[in-house]
């Protein structure tokens, strides 16, 4: 991690398959402020891609990604 | 000392310039218009309602073909799309009450079975119901992949419209009171109505 990001909620969807790790995101963004900044961690490798492709689609914006032994960990800010 | 130009050379010299800048300006003219077109073109797709609809049709009632249709349904409804599903011929065993959690997978004639059976075995009595615990207790259950039963519920929690198609429910003699209770029952016009607004359009 480069920067220290203030994170507001976080989605633990370790262990979850597709697609449930962006129905998790789904349905907690209706409690997510705009601006605020959502950390969801996730083991299934299909999320490498399916999280950034859900910000996009959704409109919203992707801070930052790391992985640590496997466990992907991505930065969202809600900006839709 | 340079030999004073005369004045032919004076008009050939300035009608090459304004060839030059005549040229110079299409060229730039072109370049601006291409790229306020692509960007309205970008714009008006964003905008394009039928980017935002998936129309899926779930006609087969085995456990491995119920996943496809609702793993799609429930992801695109994550990312904001709007979804229907038409179920149809076998496709409504997946709505019928209670039998979610108990399609099966049959492994008869189904040579990419994680474990192959030969047919002659697969055919014995109590193969299918091997096949299918196998399915879901050693492989899909194993890896964390929801159930059958609990995608239906994420489409009822995301407002995935279930569609149960009237004529092969007349056929295969269902009653609506055996379909779930959020599904809606309507016929090959109501799909393709919606189908016909939507990009993705998909026959499982």
């Amino acid at each position: 991690m480069t920067t220290q990001l203030h994170v507001d909620h976080f989605i633990d969807a370790k262990g979850m398959m597709c697609p449930m790790p962006i129905i998790t995101l789904k349905k907690m963004w209706k409690d997510v402020a705009p601006g605020q900044i959502v950390a969801i961690a996730a083991t299934d490798q299909g999320a490498r891609r399916d999280i950034p492709t859900w910000a996009e689609a959704t409109g919203n914006r992707l801070l930052e990604t790391n992985e640590e032994q496997g466990v992907l960990t991505f930065y969202l800010q809600k900006t839709a | 000392m340079t030999a004073p130009t005369t004045s032919r050379e004076h008009m050939t010299l300035s009608l090459d310039m304004e060839q030059l800048i005549r040229e110079r300006v299409d060229e730039l003219a072109a370049e601006r218009v291409t790229k306020i077109v692509d960007d309205k073109i970008a714009e008006a797709m964003k905008k394009d309602p039928a980017k935002q609809k998936v129309a899926i049709i779930a006609s087969k009632g085995t456990l491995d073909m119920a996943y496809p249709p609702l793993i799609l349904a429930t992801a695109a409804a994550a990312m904001d799309m709007e979804v229907e599903i038409f179920f149809t011929f076998y496709g409504l065993d997946i709505i019928k009450k209670g039998q979610a959690d108990r399609l099966k997978v049959a492994p008869i004639a189904n040579p990419a079975m994680p474990v192959p059976m030969p047919n002659i075995i697969g055919m014995l009595p109590g193969m299918t119901p091997l096949a299918s615990w196998m399915m879901k207790s050693l492989y899909f259950g194993k890896h964390n992949v929801a159930t059958v039963g609990e995608l239906l519920d994420q489409c009822k929690d995301l407002g995935v419209k279930l569609i149960a198609c009237q004529m092969t429910m007349d056929v295969l003699g269902y009653k609506r009171e055996e379909l779930l209770d959020e599904v809606e029952v309507a016929g090959a016009a109501t799909f393709l109505a919606f189908a016909s607004q939507a990009h993705t359009t998909l026959f499982v």
